[in-house]
């Protein structure tokens, strides 16, 4: 069986990052990782490797220069190879543009399954997935919160909690199917891991190599445009009182001002 | 004016809040109708979405989407090519982005995800969304293709503007690419009497310093008190304390009710990023330290065990 797993190379949270004046995400200062998201997505094709050894597992992403670093990442945890696509046509691509490479290569990887994140913890659109899944003519398994390949199995199986019910959704592979965080912990790089991932295949494509035309992608091709951003003014934390035995009173005195009793 | 095309789904007997919700924002950008399936909708039903502006309802009379819900962008991709209709309105949940995703790409749209407003504006709509854990408020539009956009629940209060609906019937013949995900089994989620955590006004969170599962009932009386949902910090569900469903935060449900209420909850970035935007925000908790007291509005520092209590016994007497 072959997997690719799709990631992301994001500025990190924690360094609580910007937009530019021309509206993308400011990376400048702003230290970039391997989506904590994905890394479910990797523990997920992981554990089918570690079910069925011979299954080959490659990783795949599009991004600038710096997004080989969340490759690296992810093949320090495991897996055979791993695919950039890099072009600077690619920049400011929004996430039909994105589908559009990711799937450009995914036709010439030929997986039996892809897998994905629930969502990038950037840009956070969670569409990506169906959109492979529809480029590619695939059936799509998302949000998944359980996740069952049998090795040598020709269908996948899914439990998602959805908005208003848990589900159990199955389809034939090939498929494309995102993973969420309660798919289980991911296992951290051990440092034989790191190393081996040094030596281990990392190819970089261009465009002209997917025969993807570059007006197709890229900030000219993009189908939505910001208007606008601006910081959400913080908020202002109001008093913090400790309790000396009144608490609950003064909170109730709270909670009438504020018309809620 | 153009139509809107609102998809509320799968409808026996009743119609769902957030369809309430779309069908308000629609009225705002032109003739709202409501796509729906069902063998049985039911006339309640029907005369709710006439009461909150649904001009046309456009029913599709098969229970087949429950099983294969990928049917739904062949509905929409073909009234998109029949009607040309000026946007296309869907729940921004998991159901309704995959949904979103498929029909952007089949359409050649463009798509945005978790608007919290969506306005006509000169050239199309406008749509509000957060970004960067509510860091940001970001304004967008649609520039190319029918404008599909999915809503988060509770963006809008639904407000009825009755008119009277015409109703055009559908058929559907499943292509393979949408038999090829199949709903194999489906279990409601047993309704708590409690509002659902998304649309609910007040939610009551709790979390870490409660202790253990037994004493998630004290969140559960105090959300009944108020007539609010139950919440819970990831940290709770890990442990094993309440239910998946329930988790307010990054990767779980995000809310943005008038009143948000953080029992024994630290206040991590991911919990944050999932109820920072609540109108009104209480914090109860024993650490001065924690991050959730920079969000709150009035905040306790002490014991939940006996802030709580307390405040359950003085609601109770003020109105009696």
């Amino acid at each position: 069986m072959k997997i690719v797993v799709c990631v992301k190379h994001v500025p990190d949270m924690a360094s609580e990052p910007g937009f530019t004046t021309d509206h993308r995400v400011d990376r400048a200062g702003v230290q970039g990782r391997l989506s904590e998201l994905d890394e479910h997505a990797v523990e997920q094709a992981l554990r089918v490797v570690d079910a069925a050894p011979d299954t080959h597992l490659t990783y795949l992403t599009v991004g600038p220069a710096a997004a080989a670093e969340a490759l690296r990442r992810a093949l320090a945890m495991g897996g055979n190879a791993a695919v950039h696509v890099s072009d600077d046509a690619i920049a400011g691509s929004d996430a039909p543009a994105t589908a559009l490479v990711l799937a450009a290569a995914l036709r010439r990887l030929e997986p039996d399954l892809v897998l994905c994140a629930m969502a990038s913890t950037d840009g956070g659109t969670s569409l990506v997935p169906a959109m492979l899944a529809e480029h590619l003519a695939l059936p799509q398994l998302t949000f998944a919160a359980e996740l069952t390949v049998e090795p040598a199995a020709t269908t996948v199986r899914v439990r998602r909690d959805g908005s208003q019910a848990t589900e159990h959704l199955e389809s034939p592979l090939p498929a494309v199917v995102s993973v969420t965080d309660r798919t289980g912990e991911a296992r951290y790089p051990s440092f034989k891991g790191i190393m081996a991932a040094k030596k281990k295949p990392l190819e970089t494509w261009s465009l002209a190599d997917l025969e993807v035309p570059a007006e197709q992608v890229g900030a000219a091709a993009a189908r939505t445009v910001v208007d606008g951003i601006t910081a959400r003014p913080a908020r202002t934390a109001g008093t913090a009182l400790p309790d000396e035995g009144e608490g609950g009173l003064r909170l109730a005195d709270f909670l009438s001002g504020q018309k809620f009793i | 004016m153009a139509e809107i095309l609102v998809l509320v789904g799968h409808v026996a007997g009743q119609v769902r809040k957030p369809s309430l919700e779309l069908l308000t924002l629609a009225r705002g950008l032109g003739t709202p109708v409501a796509v729906c399936a069902g063998a049985d909708p039911g006339v309640e039903a029907l005369e709710t979405l006439g009461r909150y502006g649904a001009r046309r309802i456009h029913l599709v009379e098969t229970e087949e989407l429950e099983e294969y819900p990928v049917g739904w962008v062949q509905i929409l991709a073909d009234m998109a090519a029949e009607t040309a209709p000026e946007a296309i309105l869907l729940e921004s949940t998991p159901e309704g982005k995959e949904i979103a995703a498929r029909l952007a790409v089949r359409l050649g749209s463009g798509v945005l995800t978790d608007a919290v407003d969506v306005r006509q504006g000169p050239s199309g709509p406008v749509v509000t969304q957060w970004a960067f854990a509510a860091g940001f408020t970001v304004t967008s539009r649609v520039t190319r293709g029918v404008p599909v956009i999915a809503v988060k629940p509770n963006a809008v209060a639904p407000s009825p503007a009755p008119v009277e609906p015409s109703i055009s019937r559908g058929g559907l013949a499943l292509d393979e690419a949408s038999l090829r995900t199949r709903v194999a089994s489906r279990a409601v989620r047993q309704s708590t009497g409690r509002p659902q955590l998304t649309e609910a006004e007040v939610v009551v969170s709790g979390g870490r310093g409660l202790g253990g599962a037994e004493h998630f009932g004290l969140v559960e009386r105090l959300a009944d008190a108020l007539g609010g949902a139950v919440g819970a910090s990831r940290a709770a569900v890990d442990a094993g304390w309440y239910p998946h469903a329930y988790q307010v935060g990054q990767t779980g449900v995000t809310v943005s009710p008038q009143l948000y209420l953080a029992i024994g909850i630290s206040g991590a970035i991911q919990h944050r990023a999932g109820m920072q935007t609540s109108k009104t925000i209480v914090a109860v908790n024993r650490d001065p330290e924690a991050p959730i007291f920079e969000l709150a509005d009035h905040g306790v520092v002490g014991d939940l065990f006996a802030v709580v209590p307390q405040l359950l016994d003085e609601i109770a007497r003020r109105r009696d």
